[in-house]
């Protein structure tokens, strides 16, 4: 099946998730949807498989215009995606995971099942338990399912995360057989770029909500990374080690998270130091970055701060230790919806058991001024545009911490905005506090890091000459390249 | 999203209203007139004293437990277990009242104190339940009402039988000196209780206000998560919200078992705190609300027990009644909560933003 976009537009708020996006997809071909994070690749996606609707633009399935207005439309129109997170129920077995949506019985589904699985390679039991599944046989379950509802044309978001060499291969082998002997489209959502030249005939590369550049095969990480990241050069604006002595210390962990194990790793973080943690999602930089504070503890290692081993203590001993953790989603993590201004400034600003509500609301009037937040103390903080919560988060912040370890700390920030937090951050760090960040824009990292770390695959390594990197190496690096 | 006056108090007025038309379309229903059927429960409540008294005497452990649940849903929680630390307390100052032996002044004091802390400890097994083993509040709450009801008719038919023996309904009366005295015998209520209600309203509703702790149970019950990131205990806060509650519903039962019964029966509580929940729901957990609406549900349920002598209706309409406002509420609520999402649908979102955008960009300049 060939699918046209043409024109699609697509708005969230103030962000131009997809703008003007025009593109063919030719079936029998393997095509790889390359960007940063949040270069609108899921939105696309999304948009052809009818999980949301486009603002405007039309979809042409070979050459007829289609409207469809849910995932059901689009999947009887012949269009079906994997999730990153596959879509199943773990509580049923694969048979009967496998029937919903479809019109067989249980009879026809077994066979239909097993002359699926056998036909691509796969290896699953009908009669096991979702739940007991490992991700990647998740994401075969998944594939079998869509192909039993006749699908034409298969997305795929993300299918290497958290899945193992084998897997991969199996999954590339039998995307391989779909596209060239039954002249499947398939789609390829990813961030990786080995995965991409790997597989893919074709890439179409998003940046910043636009279309910024088509290539045919063979492709070449060079000529990738110039089109994701644009390459140019910013101004480079700190670059020397910390010399001070070491405030906080990561000694051969290692981290597990339901999806992937980070490697042993070992990290020094010196006073007045920034720190900034390369990688795409899921990667391990996450955990890396919560696991100094605390939030996640370590299979293995020792986590150090101040000298003191602090392995398995919970946040508040980290946040009694001057070490703070601010997340990137900031009303699930950080603030809260329902309360003031003035109450979440109270809830920092001591620890006395009486509140003076005069003394608070003073003190939030101040640090508003101070920190430039458009609101007032009595307002519930989710009526606060991103920004103003992001800066009100930062006056939330004490003014020496130890160590701050920041998720994306301008996450959804306009460039003033982002200079701005980057002020206040450098400013203390001239007083001492160390910074560990991690952040999916090159740009940010590259300008105002001492140090860089890239995560890859669960693999945590330090960039040798944080001061010359470029933002292409630095793309290449989280890529999974290193020269 | 803000709503004029006028719109904010018909919401409130709706529900009761719409909850006195069916109970009262019921009534006809059944054959009998709506407006006898609320005269005399406002006739029982209020006709004398002695009725009146009984109203204030339903009333007293309602809002004792209703203001221990203000505590336990400000922090998020659901504390089920209400009945069964009603029920503890109630055990542990019948225990008090049957084998201590104090100076008068002291002996009710020590018995109310057992009862609190029985009440807590009864809660704090449904808290560290959910910390340490994450059994939900809800669960652990239905199972530890079950064991409280099971212990007390083990003790009423076992060890603390009266001695007409074993099939008898309650243990045998305290001594005089062990349970609450009245005001006066025109007005049977305990001042002490009166007193203690006073201070469990006043109590809660200044260190909700006014108290780091209860700004951090706030926090905790609406986002856990990001309360502990602004280092908040939320542990911590958890776990003393269901020890206050379970210290007032352990003072709720010791009035019932020292006041209203002056014995230890089962069922004792007779709903008192599943009430209290729907007292604490109806109110939206707010503690200054709680004692009005708490002292309207005891009339209701007073006034309506003379409704068998005089219309030949059993008492459970109050029950009706009630429950239709709760759901008439809830359902209010939940209309009021869907025009305003529509409301600011309609107001275009992006233009919105780009205006707060630009705000926020000269904002810098």
């Amino acid at each position: 099946m060939d699918i046209e976009l043409r024109h699609i537009h697509k708005r969230f708020g103030a962000v131009h998730a997809n703008n003007d996006i025009s593109a063919v997809f030719h079936s029998g071909q393997i095509v790889g949807i390359l960007g940063e994070n949040g270069a609108g690749k899921s939105t696309l996606m999304k948009i052809l498989a009818g999980f949301q609707p486009p603002d405007s633009g039309v979809i042409l399935l070979d050459g007829a215009p289609a409207a469809y207005g849910s995932p059901e439309a689009a999947l009887s129109a012949g269009i079906g995606m994997l999730q990153q997170d596959p879509l199943d129920i773990g509580a049923f077995t694969v048979i009967e995971n496998f029937i919903y949506g479809s019109h067989l019985t249980r009879r026809e589904a077994y066979r239909a099942l097993s002359a699926q699985t056998e036909r691509l390679g796969f290896d699953i039991d009908p009669d096991a338990l979702v739940s007991t599944l490992s991700i990647g046989q998740r994401q075969q379950l998944e594939i079998v399912r869509l192909l039993a509802l006749g699908v034409k044309t298969l997305i795929l978001d993300e299918p290497t995360t958290g899945i193992s060499t084998e897997q991969k291969t199996l999954l590339f082998d039998a995307l391989r057989l779909l596209a060239k002997r039954d002249g499947m489209s398939v789609l390829l959502v990813s961030h990786k770029l080995e995965d991409v030249i790997a597989l893919c005939d074709r890439a179409v590369v998003l940046r910043s909500g636009c279309l910024v550049g088509e290539l045919d095969a063979p492709l070449t990480t060079a000529d990738l990374v110039q089109l994701m990241f644009g390459g140019e050069l910013i101004q480079q604006k700190r670059k020397h080690p910390g010399t001070g002595d070491v405030v906080a210390a990561l000694e051969g962990v290692t981290l597990r998270s339901r999806r992937m194990t980070v490697e042993p790793f070992t990290l020094r973080i010196r006073a007045s130091e920034v720190i900034g943690l390369a990688g795409l999602d899921n990667s391990g930089q996450e955990l890396a970055l919560r696991a100094c504070a605390g939030l996640v503890k370590p299979a293995a290692g020792r986590v150090m701060v101040l000298g003191e081993d602090m392995t398995g203590k919970p946040y508040r001993a980290f946040m009694q230790k001057g070490v703070w953790f601010s997340a990137a989603g900031r009303l699930e993590e950080g603030l809260i919806a329902g309360l003031t201004l003035t109450e979440h400034v109270a809830l920092v600003a001591d620890s006395r058991p009486l509140l003076d509500w005069n003394a608070a609301r003073a003190l939030t009037e101040a640090k508003l001024a101070q920190y430039q937040v458009r609101g007032q103390p009595e307002s519930l903080v989710e009526t606060l545009s991103g920004g103003n919560q992001q800066r009100l988060l930062m006056g939330l912040l004490p003014e020496k911490p130890v160590l701050l370890a920041l998720e994306q700390p301008t996450r959804g920030l306009d460039v003033d905005s982002s200079q701005w937090i980057w002020t206040q951050l450098l400013d203390r760090c001239d007083v001492g506090t160390a910074i560990l960040f991690t952040s999916p824009d090159l740009d940010e990292l590259v300008a105002h890091s001492d140090r860089l770390l890239v995560a890859f695959a669960g693999r945590i390594t330090e960039v040798p000459d944080a001061a010359s990197v470029t933002i292409d190496q630095l793309g290449r690096m989280i890529g999974g390249a290193f020269q | 999203m803000k709503m004029n006056w006028m719109t904010r108090l018909a919401f409130a007025l709706l529900p009761i209203i719409a909850s006195l038309a069916i109970t009262a379309l019921l009534i006809t229903l059944v054959g009998s007139d709506p407006r006898a059927v609320f005269e005399r429960v406002f006739e029982g409540a209020f006709r004398n004293s002695t009725a009146f008294a009984g109203v204030v005497n339903f009333w007293i452990p309602l809002v004792l437990c209703s203001m221990g649940l203000v505590v336990t849903f400000t922090a998020g929680l659901w504390n089920i277990g209400v009945e069964g630390q009603m029920m503890v307390g109630a055990i542990f100052a019948s225990w008090g009242a049957q084998f201590l032996a104090l100076p008068a002044p002291l002996q009710v004091g020590a018995e109310i104190a057992l009862a609190m802390a029985g009440g807590a400890v009864w809660a704090s097994l449904a808290g560290l339940l959910k910390v340490r083993l994450g059994v939900h509040e809800i669960f652990g709450g239905v199972a530890l009402n079950a064991l409280a009801n099971v212990w007390a008719i083990y003790l009423i038919s076992g060890p603390w039988q009266p001695p007409e023996g074993g099939s008898a309904q309650a243990t045998r009366p305290f001594p005089p000196d062990a349970v609450l005295p009245s005001i006066s015998n025109a007005f049977p209520v305990s001042l002490l209780g009166l007193i203690i209600a006073f201070l469990a309203v006043v109590g809660v509703a200044l260190a909700l206000r006014g108290t780091r702790w209860g700004l951090q149970l706030k926090a905790t019950g609406k986002n856990p998560r990001s309360a502990l990131l602004l280092g908040v205990p939320t542990t911590q806060s958890a776990l003393t919200a269901l020890i206050v509650c379970g210290v007032l519903a352990g003072a709720a039962g010791s009035y019932r078992a020292l006041f209203t019964y002056t014995s230890l029966r089962p069922l004792l509580t007779g709903g008192i705190g599943f009430l209290g929940l729907l007292v604490v729901l109806l109110v939206g957990v707010r503690a200054i609300w709680t004692p009005l609406v708490a002292f309207a549900f005891a009339v209701v349920l007073g006034g309506s027990t003379r409704l068998r002598v005089a219309l030949q209706l059993d008492q459970s309409l109050a029950g009706v009644l009630q429950s239709t406002v709760v759901l008439m509420v809830l359902l209010a609520n939940g209309l009021r909560r869907r025009l305003s999402a529509r409301r600011s649908v309609e107001a275009p979102q992006p233009t919105q933003t780009a205006v707060d955008f630009k705000q926020e960009q000269t904002a810098h300049e």
